[in-house]
C-alpha cells in the first residue's frame, strides 16, 4: 500500500529536483490504473456507497444471494454435526482409499487463499500499484477461503472432541505430538498463515474501518466501527510506524504463503506412495494454488465491479493482469502434470510408472481429463489479447479453473490410492451424498461471510488508492 | 492573549498534499516538537518535512524472529529426543531437517505478531478518545482534509504566535481545541 511513499523516496527525491512529476501521471493515466480522474472525496463516496446504505435499501440481489449462502452454511453446520454425531462413515471412504473429498476440499480451498497472500504481499513488494485496486478482495477472499479449509481437517478426525491433540498442548496423558510429521508441519503452516492474513487484513482495514466510522450517521455502526478504527486519526507519526509494518507484513508472507503450500504439498510427498512421492510437489502446488486463487479472484470480482459500480476502481488492466497471471500459472502446472509423467518413465520404476499410467487411463481417467482440458487447455486461449479483455471469456475460464483445480486435488489423492500395491485391494471410491453436500456447504459459508464483507467493510483500500491518484504527490503544484 | 491550561493546541486544515507538505517544512523550521500532521493517506516525503526519524519497528521484529526460531527448534528438540522419544521406524529422535518447517512458521508467526502489536504500540493505539475528535472538520480527515496540530505543551506554543504562523502556512481553516 502505502508504502508507496517508502518505496517510492529516491524516485520522488530525483523528481523534485529535477522538477517534473513524470511518476504519478503516468501511473494513473497511462496506465488507466483508475479512471477518470476522480477527486479523494470522489473515491471515497464510490466505496463507502454500499456500507452505508440502510439495511432497508439493500440491493435485492445481495438479499437474494445471502438468503441462499447463509442456508446452505446453515446445512453446512448441519452436516458437521451429523458427522460429529454418526461419525465419519456417512462419506464413502473405504479401503484402500482413507483420505477422499475432506483433504481434496482442504487443499482446493487452502489453494484459492493463496492467490489473496500473493496480491497483498508479492506484488506489494515488487511495486504493482494496481494491485491497490483489488487486494482488499483478495485477503478477504484469502481469510474467507482458510476458514472453510480449517473446517475440513478440523471435522475429518472424527473424534473432534479431541482436536487438541494436534496441538503441543501439556496435558495428563504427558503426551505429545510427534514433530517430524508432515501433519503436524500442517497444523503450524495453516494455523501460521491464518493467524498472519488476518492480521495483514485488519492492519489494511483500520484507515478504511477509520473513514467508515468519521462517516455513519447510525449510532450502533459508529460504536462497531469506532470499536475496530482503533482511535486512527491519520496521524503521520503513526502512518510513519504503520507502513514500515505494513512492508514487514509483506515481506514476512511472501516467504509464508510459499512454505504453505509447500507443507501441504509434503502430506502427500513425504508419503512413500507412488503418485505422491515426488519432489516436484512444493513447487507444483504453490503455482497450483496462486493459479486456483486467482481464478476465483477473478470469479469475485468480475460480478462484482458491475454491481457495486467499481469499474472505475477496478479497469480491464486489472482483468487482463490478472489474466496473465493465469496463464502464466496455468503454464507452469501443465509443465508440472508432463514432468510427473516424465519422471514417471524415466525413473524406471514400474509402481511410479503404473500409477501415472492409471491416472490417464485407469477408472479415473474422466477426472484426469476433466482436469486437463480445464487447467491446461482453457488458459491458454489468454495467449489472445480479444480473449484476455472480454469480461465473459475471462469470467467463463476463470470458472474452468476452479473446476479443474478442484478436480486436480481429487486426481492426486484418489487416483493414487485406489490402486495400491495389492490388485486384490483395489477399490472404485464413490462419493455418497454427503461429500457434495459438504462441499456445497463449504461453498455457502465462503459466500456468506464474503457478502457480509461487500456489505459492511471497505471493499477497495481507499487510503492506499487514494495515494496513487495524481495529485497525491505533494509536488504536483510547483510546475502546474 | 496567553495561553490557558485547558487548551489542547490549534489545528490548521489544508486541502492539499503540496498544501501540507510545505506547511510542515515551516512548522519544521520554526522548531516545534510536540506537533502532529493527520492526512487520510500516507503523504509521500512527509515524514522527512516533519522531520521524523526511521520506525524502529523493524528491529523489535527481528528480535520476535530470532526468539521464535530458537524458542521453536528448543522446545522440538527437547520433545522429541528427551521428554517424550518416540520410535518411528528407528529414525534418529534429533532430526534437525525434520524440524524446520515448524521452525520456519513459528518464525513468521512471532514476527508477524510483533509487527503488528509492536505498531500498536509504538502508535499508542488502541487510543479511542483524543481531543482531536472533538472538531466537526477533523471529521474528514480520513476522506480528503490534511491537518496539522500544535500541541499547547510544547514549549514554544504562543496562542497568538502559533495560530499566526499556521495561518501564514496557507492554512484554509485554523481552530483552538479544548483539552
Amino acid at each position: 500500500m502505502v508504502a508507496n511513499s517508502i518505496e517510492n523516496m529516491p524516485e520522488y527525491v530525483g523528481e523534485t529536483h529535477r522538477g517534473d512529476l513524470v511518476l504519478p501521471e503516468a501511473v494513473a493515466t497511462r496506465e488507466e490504473l483508475i479512471r477518470g480522474n476522480p477527486s479523494y472525496h470522489d473515491i471515497t463516496e464510490i466505496v463507502c456507497k454500499m456500507a452505508e446504505t440502510p439495511f432497508s435499501q439493500t440491493h435485492i440481489g445481495w438479499r437474494v444471494g445471502f438468503a441462499i449462502s447463509a442456508s446452505l452454511a446453515a446445512m453446512f453446520f448441519g452436516l458437521i454435526a451429523y458427522l460429529i454425531w454418526e461419525g465419519i462413515g456417512i462419506w464413502g471412504n473405504a479401503s484402500p482409499v482413507f483420505w477422499a473429498w475432506d483433504i481434496v476440499n482442504f487443499v482446493f480451498w487452502v489453494g484459492i487463499g493463496h492467490a489473496g497472500t500473493l496480491i497483498s504481499a508479492v506484488l506489494f513488494l515488487f511495486r504493482q500499484k494496481w494491485r491497490t485496486s483489488i487486494n482488499r478482495y483478495a485477503e478477504a477472499m484469502t481469510i474467507f477461503a482458510v476458514i472453510c479449509a480449517l473446517v475440513f481437517p478440523g471435522i475429518h478426525v472424527g473424534r473432534i472432541w479431541v482436536i487438541y491433540w494436534v496441538f503441543p498442548i501439556p496435558n495428563s496423558m504427558n503426551m505429545w505430538p510427534n514433530f517430524r510429521s508432515p501433519l503436524l508441519w500442517d497444523v503450524f503452516a495453516v494455523g501460521t498463515y491464518f493467524t498472519v492474513s488476518l492480521l495483514f487484513w485488519y492492519v489494511g482495514l483500520i484507515p478504511d474501518i477509520a473513514t467508515l466510522r468519521d462517516r455513519v450517521k447510525n449510532r450502533a455502526a459508529k460504536i462497531a466501527y469506532g470499536a475496530f478504527a482503533l482511535g486512527w486519526r491519520g496521524s503521520m507519526r503513526h502512518w510513519l510506524h504503520y507502513e514500515r509494518a505494513y512492508l514487514l507484513l509483506a515481506a514476512l508472507s511472501t516467504p509464508l504463503v510459499l512454505s504453505v503450500h509447500s507443507v501441504v504439498s509434503f502430506d502427500f510427498a513425504v508419503a512413500q506412495l507412488p503418485g505422491w512421492h515426488t519432489t516436484i510437489f512444493p513447487p507444483y502446488f504453490v503455482a497450483g494454488a496462486i493459479f486456483s486463487g486467482f481464478a476465483m479472484v477473478q470469479t469475485l470480482v468480475l460480478p462484482a465491479r458491475k454491481w457495486l459500480g467499481l469499474k472505475d476502481i477496478v479497469t480491464m488492466k486489472h482483468i487482463e493482469n490478472m489474466n496473465k497471471i493465469i496463464l502464466v500459472t496455468g503454464s507452469i502446472v501443465g509443465y508440472a502434470y508432463a514432468m510427473e509423467f516424465f519422471i514417471a518413465w524415466y525413473s524406471g520404476n514400474q509402481y511410479e510408472s503404473f500409477a501415472f499410467v492409471n491416472r490417464a487411463f485407469g477408472p479415473y481417467a474422466w477426472a484426469y481429463w476433466i482436469m486437463v482440458s480445464c487447467n491446461v487447455i482453457s488458459p491458454q486461449l489468454f495467449w489472445f489479447k480479444k480473449l484476455r479483455t472480454s469480461i465473459a471469456v475471462s469470467f467463463i475460464i476463470a470458472f474452468f479453473v476452479n473446476i479443474g483445480m478442484w478436480f486436480e486435488r481429487f486426481v492426486i489423492t484418489v487416483t493414487s490410492l485406489n490402486r495400491d500395491f495389492l490388485p486384490s485391494s483395489w477399490h472404485y471410491f464413490s462419493p455418497r451424498i454427503f461429500e457434495p453436500l459438504f462441499l456445497l456447504g463449504s461453498f455457502g459459508l465462503f459466500f456468506t461471510l464474503f457478502l457480509l464483507f461487500v456489505r459492511y467493510l471497505p471493499v477497495i483500500a481507499m487510503a492506499e488508492v487514494k495515494s496513487i491518484l495524481p495529485q497525491a504527490n505533494p509536488h504536483e503544484g510547483h510546475h502546474s | 492573549m496567553k495561553q490557558t491550561s485547558t487548551t489542547y493546541g490549534i489545528l490548521a486544515e489544508y486541502d492539499s498534499t503540496h498544501g501540507i507538505y510545505g506547511a510542515c517544512e515551516k512548522v519544521r523550521d520554526a522548531g516545534y516538537k510536540k506537533w502532529d500532521a493527520c492526512t487520510p493517506f500516507p503523504v509521500h516525503g512527509l515524514e522527512k518535512a516533519m522531520g521524523l526519524s526511521a520506525s524502529k519497528l523493524p528491529w523489535m521484529v527481528l528480535g520476535a524472529g530470532i526468539a521464535g526460531a530458537a524458542l521453536a527448534i528448543i522446545f522440538m528438540v527437547w520433545v522429541s529426543a528427551f521428554d517424550y522419544p518416540l520410535n518411528i521406524g528407528g529414525k534418529p529422535t534429533w532430526s534437525i531437517p525434520a524440524f524446520i518447517p515448524v521452525m520456519f512458521e513459528v518464525t513468521i508467526l512471532f514476527s508477524a505478531l510483533v509487527t503488528v502489536f509492536g505498531m500498536f504500540w509504538l502508535n499508542g493505539l488502541p487510543s479511542w478518545h483524543n481531543p482531536l475528535f472533538q472538531s466537526v472538520r477533523f471529521e474528514r480527515v480520513t476522506d480528503d482534509k490534511f491537518f496539522i496540530v500544535i500541541e499547547s505543551s510544547d514549549p514554544l506554543f504562543d496562542q497568538v504566535r502559533t495560530q499566526k504562523l499556521l495561518e501564514d502556512t496557507g492554512a484554509i481553516n485554523t481552530e483552538v481545541l479544548e483539552a
